[in-house]
């Protein structure tokens, strides 16, 4: 199979949709002339024109309110916000409007939007472009959180997020844009709320998602060399979640360590360790860990950036403990 | 005058129909039959059907936390409301919603809205659907003075001018925002001098006068709609019950809605005109406060009898996909 960039997949998605679909349009800061920061919408103004690539003037509520407008009178936006970060500055609008209002109006509307936005900590950018706030979202009822960790996922699942009639917060990471991956010619979809086993083992279930995926990868290689085969499940999605998948592996393996590149401190793993423990409990051999940021603003310097990240070091630890 | 006879009775109907509607619930709630935070249009009526006699279902509105004038304008069925008021499962959003979120979609309405400033990107939006469709409908975005201090009014109005969006920015301006006097907030004699940032024609209307409303945005309407672009309508207008109902009122003189009422109050305004030019006779609009009164008689009771949602419905409708 042919391999691409985690990037290209992306582009590939939006322009088969847009292709199927005239109601699907992109808008967002730099995204059209410049063909997006991390090249994720180039080639598609050249292909669509300006009235279906958008570019925005720097204004994220803006970007987000008038999206929910274009889409409640009969389009299906692909918003894209320059970082995961910006997606602060248009909260009220994401919350408060996008994941409410379906529900507030007693189910007469539906949402089609998909929020793109990447996440992700790795490059130095510091304290304001670097967060994993994925848990955030979570938390609110009313919008899909949907976060791909390979160009494959990445492509399948943002074919379904633009289809999807509610709202997705589809979440990429700075770090994969470049990475390279098989991705079949031609379409397929991946449908949201349905995980994927990236490693099979039997003694242990890493949980992880976005980057996350290929530290835990790495850390299952180095339990190998000492013997312990661990399992690794990503979710793909964290609204809809899989949880049979992390239920059926932990079942088989007694041991779980749940790794996220968001803040500890009531993060998605912290939920995550509350559910195994309240359906598992008699089947753990072990209390489930965490493995996620340090809980500080992330810090510039290269190597305090590196300390407060997770990394494949922190999982093997992790696993080691409840596994030795 | 440019309105048939029947074009000024339903004008008057639906402004009637928002007083009587804002009453009733200032009765319900001192009745103690309602509970909630409402927000009452009654004094600013002439601006949503004013600028709604203007609109068919194809063109939108965004509404605020006082946006019962605006649905009762844009053809929201009153006894749907006023079920959604009671929290029932008959009410336009079954009684999720509530005043400050009533919407109808089929109507173009697309929703009160408990954020000040909130509703603007969303018609700009729409305004954005209608242009790239080209089909030929407008959004409206009715707010408060108040809104025009948040950051997403200046977003969208900017939005909107650079990408030539027919929509049409209507600012309710009763003087105060929240319990705060406009000018102790608001730099600039008229808010719609703020539209000179946005390259955008606006033009400051009475907004207790249904004529100056209704002629003002005709303007506005038929420029958007031939693809000129939006505009900013800054209605002067006034709300008799304060901000909410239960506003203590420590902000404004004891005679101030009293002294509106009697100088300015847009029904009256409406009336001496019509019956002036010779259009409208006084009975026939004593008549309409009748089938009014009973109408909305008829959707109290209707509303009182109608069933309570069940707790099956709360988890209903997060999302349209399971």
């Amino acid at each position: 199979m042919r391999e691409i960039r985690y990037y290209e997949a992306l582009i590939e998605a939006m322009a088969e949709e847009m292709r199927l679909d005239e109601n699907v349009f992109l808008m967002g800061e730099d995204i059209g002339l410049f063909g997006g920061t991390f090249r994720a919408t180039e080639g598609l103004m050249a292909e669509f024109g300006g009235r279906r690539v958008r570019d925005t003037p720097i204004a994220e509520a803006g970007i987000v309110g008038l999206a929910l407008g274009a889409a409640l009178a009969g389009l299906r936006p692909v918003p894209e916000l320059m970082t995961m970060n910006f997606a602060m500055v248009a909260m009220d609008q994401i919350i408060n409007h996008v994941a409410k209002m379906t529900y507030m109006f007693g189910g007469q509307c539906k949402i089609p939007i998909t929020i793109r936005a990447p996440g992700g900590g790795g490059t130095q950018k510091a304290a304001q472009h670097s967060h994993s706030i994925e848990s955030w979202f979570v938390n609110a009822p009313g919008i899909r959180v949907v976060i791909p960790s390979t160009p494959y996922d990445a492509k399948g699942l943002l074919k379904s997020s633009i289809r999807s009639d509610d709202p997705v917060l589809f979440i990429e990471h700075e770090m994969l844009y470049s990475i390279q991956g098989p991705v079949p010619e031609g379409e397929y979809l991946i449908p949201l709320g349905e995980a994927d086993v990236k490693r099979r083992g039997s003694d242990l279930t890493i949980v992880a998602w976005s980057k996350m995926v290929h530290e835990a990868l790495r850390a299952a290689e180095r339990l190998a060399e000492e013997g312990i085969e661990a399992e690794v499940i990503d979710p793909r999605s964290l609204d809809p979640f899989d949880w049979d998948a992390v239920y059926t592996s932990v079942a088989r393996t007694r041991r779980c360590v749940v790794v996220e590149e968001g803040w500890r401190t009531v993060g998605v793993g912290a939920e995550i360790a509350a559910r195994v423990q309240e359906h598992l409990f008699h089947e753990l051999d072990a209390p489930v860990q965490r493995v996620a940021a340090a809980d500080v603003p992330l810090p510039y310097a290269r190597n305090l950036e590196q300390a407060a990240l997770p990394g494949a070091d922190d999982i093997v630890r992790a696993a080691l403990k409840i596994t030795t | 005058m440019d309105l048939s006879r029947d074009a000024l009775l339903d004008a008057y109907r639906q402004m009637r129909t928002i007083r009587g509607f804002e009453e009733k619930l200032a009765e319900l709630v001192t009745a103690g039959k309602l509970a909630g935070f409402l927000h009452l249009y009654a004094g600013e009526e002439a601006v949503a059907v004013g600028v709604c006699s203007h609109l068919s279902d194809r063109d939108i509105v965004t509404s605020t936390h006082r946006g019962h004038g605006h649905c009762i304008a844009k053809g929201v069925d009153v006894r749907g409301m006023m079920a959604e008021l009671f929290g029932r499962s008959t009410g336009i959003c079954k009684g999720k919603g509530g005043s400050m979120h009533i919407a109808d979609l089929d109507r173009g309405m697309l929703g009160a809205n408990g954020i000040v400033g909130a509703g603007i990107p969303l018609a700009t939006g729409a305004a954005l659907t209608a242009k790239l469709k080209r089909n030929g409908g407008v959004a409206v975005a009715f707010f408060g003075d108040g809104a025009t201090n948040q950051g997403q009014f200046h977003e969208a109005l900017n939005i909107a001018a650079v990408w030539c969006l027919p929509a049409i920015y209507v600012v309710e301006n009763n003087g105060y925002g929240e319990a705060t006097p406009t000018e102790f907030v608001t730099p600039v004699k008229d808010i719609a001098e703020r539209a000179a940032s946005y390259a955008m024609p606006s033009a400051v209307v009475d907004g207790m006068d249904f004529f100056d409303v209704r002629a003002k945005a005709g303007e506005a309407i038929a420029r958007a709609r031939e693809g000129g672009g939006p505009t900013l309508l800054e209605c002067k207008t006034y709300r008799y019950y304060g901000h909410y109902v239960g506003d203590p009122l420590t902000y404004r003189r004891k005679e101030e809605a009293e002294e509106v009422r009697q100088l300015r109050d847009p029904l009256d305004l409406l009336e001496r005109r019509a019956v002036e030019a010779g259009v409208v006779d006084a009975d026939a609009l004593r008549a309409i406060d009748g089938e009014v009164a009973a109408e909305l008689e008829a959707a109290v009771a209707w509303a009182e009898q109608s069933p309570l949602p069940t707790a099956d419905d709360v988890l209903r409708d997060v999302y349209v996909s399971g």
